[in-house]
């Protein structure tokens, strides 16, 4: 089995669906002979040709909107905005046509495309390569959100996401692109929409992240372990469909759980986390539900380490939680 | 970072500002002549002339379509005068009408194939009933009862109709000029003969949209045909408060595409531009943005009333330009309708109107409970199947739960 990081992860998957299915197109700025600034579309435009594999003029309302016209007469357009903070002027297509499409109509159209955008801190970019823009998308019904953190969950998702029904955005972690490394089957496979995995095992502690501040988690919770904490740590992959089955299970045998992302706290994923586990694990709670965020703040350039929830700020936290 | 990656393609291409294109010998600076004159490069183009005659070798149209056409003209123009009036009665809840600007629907929309996908603006049901909208579906849409095709989705005037390749209705301006120029797109790289019609007001041309859209279709001559139904008000705004330039089909040439300018009151006229930007977007020539020079007899929509932004000489003009009366006068001038005729197809009109309407109003008035949660999905999301378990129970312990006031 090939050894490949997230960005070859995701071009196997995007090649692997194209010469499926005649219909995958690739549109966005610099997708084509350059293969992307992050190189994930290298060499489809090659292998497919300049009908395929678009480049178009920088405008994302334009690159969104056109891709509505191209889903609604059957192709299945996989957008790519070229860093997520700049996904904001498609944000009328995005909420009000992309997601509202099928309802609007009442089900007599589809509006089936994946919107791939690189998203989060730890590179250095400053307040406009760096948010974490999922919560907004995750509010807007109609729509999908899917984050993986490593290169088999990109492919598996990827190529999943492709072939769903709906319009999904496939948010990337920019920071982990090329660090995290990993086994990926050849050919196609799918990972399902909405089945979170569980990574590590444990019984005191619930650890919900995804995306890159997986990573984190991952890291916090092993030392965690040395300390004596036995913490179970969950990649949810999807954030919209949830997997809150999962997420129930867990908190209902540890009774604790601690919830990590960088978007901002306020209103992040995480409020929405918290609110449903107080919901339905209420009476397992032995600690209140705690988060591990970014702060209310635009992201920031030099401080970025202190303002990402990095493993130590993480294992803190899970001391809290242990002692309360 | 994404300026740092700019300078490295610029650095590896070899080229700066100008693109590699060789620039055409022009006069020193001073001595240059204004770029164009729009006026007089896009003069408005009519056909049908005031007495009601017409260079018939111009037309394209058989006189047996052009009756039917006049005949849906009459009962868009009917049907929004009585939509209008049940707005006011209470009877349905918003309405946004065409009267007026009939010729501009109804003469581009004709001029398309069967094939071609329809874009709405939101005066343009003339379009989707040419398509082949049964009325008594556009008024369960209106009622938002049990047989509107969009579930009670959307507010009145906001229909959607696949059947008839007639797109679905967004309130946001501008946003279905992109998406027209992907579908043409796409209908390329499928390698089908579809060519879209894309409407859109002249307030619209303010928007992003309008700039993405054209800028796209210009880039990649994207087979797809541009309306601009210029009805000199959006909402309270008038044209001269919307752009600077002179017309709106000289923007075109920003795009690198052909502009029209025709006489939006003239079905001919229209009819005509859309069926050669049709025919060059199909031979590969590109788009072709059409300014259609109209009047807003009527307010925005039911909502507002123009009375307090528009003084009533402004309109005055327009009446005897009206779209429909000038038709009349062309068939009666080619001796294909009598007074008679008219006054028959006229009652007929009314009648069906009265006959769709009792029909719609016959339904019940609601879709079912479950119609809420319908499509937002393709199946409904765990989150959306216990939301509908706990209205369920709310609306059968309290039936005031289904009701916005007390009374209702």
């Amino acid at each position: 089995m090939p050894t490949m990081n997230v960005i070859q992860a995701v071009n196997d998957a995007l090649r692997t669906e194209m010469r499926r299915d005649a219909n995958v197109v690739v549109l966005g700025e610099d997708v084509g002979r350059f293969g992307g600034v992050f190189r994930a579309t290298q060499g489809l435009h090659d292998e497919f040709g300049a009908d395929r594999v678009i480049d178009t003029p920088l405008a994302e309302g334009g690159i969104i909107g056109t891709a509505v016209g191209m889903a609604l007469y059957g192709l299945r357009p996989v957008p790519e905005i070229q860093f997520a903070d700049f996904i904001f002027p498609a944000m009328d297509q995005l909420v009000n046509e992309v997601a509202k499409y099928r309802y609007r109509s009442g089900g007599q159209y589809a509006c089936p495309m994946v919107i791939r955008s690189p998203y989060g801190g730890g590179i250095r970019g400053g307040h406009y390569h760096s948010q974490s823009p999922e919560a907004h998308f995750i509010h807007t019904a109609g729509l999908k959100v899917v984050v993986p953190s490593n290169p088999y969950d990109a492919k598996g998702l990827l190529i999943s996401a492709i072939r769903d029904p709906d319009p999904v955005l496939f948010f990337e972690p920019k920071r982990v692109y090329r660090a995290a490394k990993g086994e990926v089957p050849e050919g196609e496979y799918e990972i399902p929409l909405g089945q979170a995995r569980v990574t590590r095992e444990g019984s005191q502690i619930t650890v919900i992240a995804w995306g890159a501040m997986w990573h984190e988690a991952d890291q916090a919770v092993r030392e965690a372990a040395e300390a004596g904490l036995d913490c179970e740590l969950l990649d949810l992959r999807s954030l919209q469909p949830l997997d809150v089955d999962a997420i129930e299970r867990s908190v209902r045998k540890t009774g604790r759980a601690v919830i990590v992302h960088e978007a901002p706290r306020t209103c992040g994923f995480g409020a929405e986390l918290s609110a449903l586990i107080q919901e339905r694990c209420f009476l397992s709670l032995e600690a209140p539900i705690t988060r591990v965020t970014g702060f209310d703040t635009p992201f920031p350039y030099t401080l970025e380490a202190e303002y990402l929830p990095r493993a130590p700020r993480i294992l803190r936290a899970l001391r809290e939680v242990a002692a309360f | 970072m994404r300026r740092e990656i700019h300078q490295n393609l610029v650095k590896r291409n070899g080229h700066g500002g100008q693109n590699g294109h060789a620039m055409p010998e022009l006069p020193p600076f001073a001595q240059r002549p204004a770029p164009h004159r729009p006026e007089k490069e896009f003069p408005l183009e009519t056909v049908l002339a005031d007495d009601g005659s017409a260079d018939l070798s111009r037309l394209h149209l058989p006189a047996e379509r052009l009756v039917s056409l006049y005949r849906l003209m009459v009962l868009n123009r009917l049907l929004d005068e009585r939509m209008i009036q049940l707005q006011r009665q209470g009877r349905i809840g918003f309405y946004i009408g065409s009267i007026g600007e009939e010729a501009t629907v109804l003469g581009a929309a004709a001029a398309m194939a069967d094939q071609d996908w329809i874009f709405p603006c939101y005066r343009e049901h003339g379009a989707a009933l040419l398509r082949g909208l049964p009325l008594q579906r556009f008024l369960c849409d209106l009622l938002g009862n049990s047989g509107d095709l969009m579930l009670g989705h959307q507010m009145p005037c906001h229909e959607a109709f696949a059947a008839g390749r007639f797109a679905s209705i967004s309130s946001p301006i501008a946003t279905q000029i992109p998406q027209a120029v992907g579908a043409g797109w796409a209908a390329r790289i499928k390698g089908d003969d579809m060519v879209p019609l894309v409407y859109f007001g002249e307030g619209a041309t303010s928007a992003n949209d309008f700039h993405t859209g054209l800028n796209f279709a210009g880039v990649r001559k994207v087979p797809v045909v541009f309306v601009c139904r210029n009805n000199g008000w959006a909402i309270s705004v008038p044209r001269e408060r919307q752009t600077a330039a002179v017309t709106f089909a000289e923007k075109a040439l920003g795009y690198g595409m052909r502009g029209e300018r025709v006489d939006g009151n003239d079905l001919l006229a229209v009819y005509e531009a859309t069926r050669l930007a049709r025919a060059r977007a199909h031979a590969g020539e590109g788009p072709t943005l059409i300014e259609c020079v109209t009047y807003r007899m009527e307010g925005h929509s039911t909502s507002d009333d123009p009375r307090a932004y528009r003084a009533p000489e402004l309109v005055e003009p327009w009446r005897k330009k009206d779209p429909i009366l000038r038709l009349k006068a062309h068939l009666a001038w080619r001796g294909l309708l009598s007074e008679a005729d008219d006054a028959a197809l006229r009652e007929q009109a009314q009648a069906e109107i009265l006959a769709a309407m009792r029909e719609a109003e016959a339904l019940p008035p609601k879709p079912p409970l479950e119609s809420l949660f319908q499509g937002v999905y393709a199946e409904p999301l765990w989150q959306q199947r216990e939301q509908l378990e706990e209205l369920r129970a709310a609306v059968d312990a309290d039936p005031r739960a289904a009701r916005l006031r007390e009374e209702g």
